[in-house]
């Protein structure tokens, strides 16, 4: 198993985390993995991008050009994320503010409504989670006993109050994530 | 029968002596220099408060540079101006040890200044001895930060020109100020009762170091008969004159 | 307990060094480095094993608080990142030249001048050729992973007490902000000052009436006393390349070309070996692991299997000349790299193989 992904929002709405807590389920999974945050003249106005990868082997390039999977958060993202998931890839987006959708016919799209949802919840920090949730009923790629097992290694102990808030939202991730066009 | 040397020098009769700490190592300095001195009495007063053991000094780049030839304890020879950071460093990893610099006034006032100010803002238990004779004497008789207005130096030869080139900086006043520093006090070393009320500041420094008060500044008017072009004699009237009461001596600070 | 745990390759130099027993830290922050000592700020060090972890005025105050810290035989380090390794210049060649150990971490970024926080390989030069006055070097070493970062640790102070030498880990932006499972190893307990006293007897711990006074200094005005310290600093360094050369080999067994890259270069490599690979071309990797002693030995052994070989690192050709050096014309070497914080895709590095050596 080798799974790269690129993850591409807005600054603020958690992609670094969710990049995180989805890197430190892989270790609790046994799997090797990398984090690599935006870097050089990627590092733009507001925006903000990760690379994680997942692997059972050893990990080359934390860099790279082309992905499995693309989670797009935003406008920005989707104009310049869009064309780098490798044919037969997988796109999960959040369509909250997205005019121009994707249009790639050569992908798997999924969209999650997070914004929405976690708005509707109440709670705007578990958007990132919600994605989280809609990305993994699409692609297992861990389980979510690891996945809980990574929240809580990422999450600082002050904050594991809030681990029961993050388990629904993933969940509701899972339940809400809508097939938008496949391969 | 008249008297010879070898009936005169008797233990009975002995009225001084050299301490165990100074090595036999003949000194570099000049004749007259200060350093000679200050270098003396820190080896006594270690010697005083058996701390022996328990002393690293930090030697500096300036005349003072192979100091530690002359006394019997561990040191650490530093690059020009950082000796309070490698002072830092030591004192931080052995606290149970006795730590001083030793310093002239290119090394602590001009290249070390940033060093010198922070290592007394933080309070560092260390003892900072500083030799201020105005000049660079090591380099050939160089401007220090502290050479006086009017006086002359090789790279001021028609004195210094405080439009030109600044006034002197009076670093112990400045350090005085941090609340880091325990005690501050402006010594010299050219008469008797000067020797002895510098040796009593250092005793009085190492002792503020056992008690964990913070950092001691000792600074040491000195002369530099070379630098100056004049005999010791002079130095010592010249600095009498117009050093003095520019760098007035006694206590700044004495918490 | 070695514990398995997720970090920047920053987080992993302040664990490691806290686990192996460092007795002090003194730094300075900077991008993209300061990860370092927060790290330790947030640990708190002292209160568990004892080791002092201090933030200087400068990286001059911090090299020499280093400086004194080494002197008395304690295992110190410091962290930086390329404007600041600049200003340890002298306090490194004064390390060097008093023989002390101590270990350096340079997260490198972009230069010259303030130039960039972003990723970057551009101070090697600087790196392996001492970097301050005077004739000597540092032990140098490239991690390329977060779990190397924490491993050399380690080893570049075995090795910097082993030859009583500075070492320096040349990491940069990219490896000390990445993300990695690391294995961290088990607390180890620092040496008492006992212990320490006894295993280096050239350190200043006060001087006890048993033995003569220790002095640190760097300072000889004798010039054929001075030429022989030379000489014996110089056997260091010829004894450092027979015993501690360290490299990595991809894929070199029947290699027709070669990439030479270190450090986060040598990661985006692999794949670019792979990458040509799948297009049917033989490409192999040689890995630097000690920059200082560098693996030229290797290299010269390649240099009579391969058609070319291609330095791949993220500055404008400084690796490059110790490959040269090295193989000493037996073969064509060509350098491809990125500057200014940009770094090269895999597939830059197998159009530049393929650019240089298989096309017209």
């Amino acid at each position: 198993m080798n799974e790269e992904i690129i993850i591409a929002g807005f600054g603020g709405q958690g992609v670094l985390s969710m990049g995180k807590i989805l890197a430190y389920s892989g270790v609790m999974q046994g799997m090797e993995v990398s984090w690599m945050p935006s870097y050089g003249p990627e590092m733009r106005g507001g925006t903000a991008n990760v690379t994680v990868i997942l692997s059972d082997n050893r990990i080359s390039s934390p860099i790279l050009r082309k992905y499995d999977t693309a989670i797009i958060l935003n406008q920005q993202s989707m104009d310049k994320f869009e064309q780098t998931v490798k044919p037969g890839g997988l796109l999960v987006y959040d369509g909250n503010g997205i005019t121009r959708h994707p249009e790639r016919d050569d992908i798997n799209i999924y969209r999650v409504d997070a914004a929405e949802e976690a708005s509707k919840m109440q709670s705007a920090k578990t958007f990132n989670m919600i994605v989280l949730g809609g990305y993994l009923k699409i692609n297992p790629v861990v389980t979510m006993e690891n996945v809980m097992n990574g929240l809580k290694k990422s999450l600082p102990e002050r904050h594991h109050h809030l681990l029961p808030l993050n388990e629904a939202a993933i969940k509701r991730g899972t339940e809400i994530v809508k097939e938008i066009a496949t391969v | 029968m008249a008297l010879e040397v070898k009936d005169i020098i008797k233990p009975e009769n002995l009225v001084y002596a050299k301490t165990k700490l100074l090595t036999e190592r003949m000194m570099h300095y000049c004749p007259g220099c200060t350093h000679g001195v200050v270098n003396k009495l820190i080896a006594e007063v270690i010697d005083e408060l058996n701390i022996q053991e328990d002393t690293i000094g930090v030697t500096p780049v300036g005349c003072s540079v192979l100091l530690y030839n002359y006394i019997e304890i561990d040191w650490h020879e530093a690059a020009h101006g950082r000796a309070p950071a490698v002072g830092t460093g030591i004192k931080r990893l052995r606290p149970d040890k006795y730590v001083f610099t030793y310093q002239g006034d290119g090394d602590l006032a001009a290249i070390g200044t940033a060093e010198t100010i922070h290592a007394c803002n933080r309070g560092e238990n260390i003892l900072m001895v500083f030799i201020n004779n105005g000049i660079y004497g090591m380099t050939g008789g160089q401007m220090a930060p502290t050479t006086l207005e009017g006086m002359k130096a090789s790279t001021c030869p028609f004195g210094r020109d405080v439009e030109h080139d600044g006034r002197p900086l009076n670093m112990t006043s400045i350090v005085a100020t941090l609340p880091g520093t325990c005690y501050v006090t402006r010594q010299a070393a050219h008469t008797a009762p000067a020797v002895r009320k510098l040796k009593k500041s250092l005793r009085k420094a190492f002792e503020n170091q056992k008690n964990k008060k913070g950092t001691s500044f000792i600074e040491v008017v000195g002369t530099c008969s070379s630098g100056w072009k004049m005999n010791p004699v002079q130095s010592n009237k010249w600095m009498e004159a117009n050093m003095f009461p520019i760098y007035p001596l006694g206590d700044i600070k004495d918490v | 307990m070695s514990e398995l745990r997720l970090m920047k390759g920053n987080e992993a130099i302040a664990e490691a060094a806290i686990r192996y027993g460092v007795d002090g830290y003194f730094g300075y922050p900077i991008t993209p480095q300061s990860e370092v000592m927060e790290t330790l700020m947030e640990l708190r060090p002292w209160e568990t094993t004892g080791m002092v972890v201090l933030q200087a005025e400068s990286e001059i105050a911090s090299i020499n608080m280093m400086y004194g810290g080494a002197g008395c035989g304690k295992k110190v380090m410091t962290s930086s990142s390329s404007p600041g390794i600049s200003l340890m210049q002298e306090g490194l060649s004064y390390l060097a030249g008093a023989e002390l150990p101590c270990v350096v971490v340079n997260v490198v970024r972009g230069g010259p001048g303030l130039g960039t926080i972003q990723p970057a390989q551009s101070d090697y030069s600087q790196a392996v050729n001492g970097g301050g006055h005077g004739d000597y070097n540092l032990i140098v070493l490239a991690p390329s992973s977060v779990q190397e970062m924490a491993d050399f640790v380690e080893l570049a102070f075995e090795l910097a007490f082993k030859y009583r030498n500075p070492a320096l880990i040349l990491s940069d932006g990219m490896i000390g902000q990445m993300m990695e499972k690391v294995e961290l190893k088990a607390q180890k307990d620092r040496m008492s000052d006992q212990e320490l006293a006894e295993k280096y007897p050239w350190a200043t711990t006060g001087k006890p009436s048993s033995r003569e006074r220790n002095i640190i200094t760097s300072v000889e005005l004798d010039p054929y006393a001075f030429e022989r310290f030379n000489h014996k600093v110089q056997a260091k360094y010829k004894q450092m390349h027979k015993e501690d050369v360290r490299f990595e080999q991809f894929q070199c067994e029947d290699a027709e070309y070669l990439l030479v890259a270190y450090g986060s270069s040598a990661r985006i490599c692999q794949k670019s070996v792979q990458l040509l690979r799948e297009k049917g071309i033989k490409a192999g990797l040689l890995r630097p692991i000690t920059l200082f002693p560098f693996p030229g030995v290797e290299l010269d052994k390649l240099a009579g299997q391969v058609k070319g070989m291609l330095a791949v690192e993220l500055s404008a050709g400084q690796l490059v000349r110790d490959v040269r050096l090295a193989v000493n014309g037996k073969v064509p070497v060509e350098h491809f790299g990125r500057m200014g914080g940009v770094i090269h895709s895999p597939e830059e590095v197998v159009e530049a193989l393929e650019k240089n050596f298989l096309k017209g």
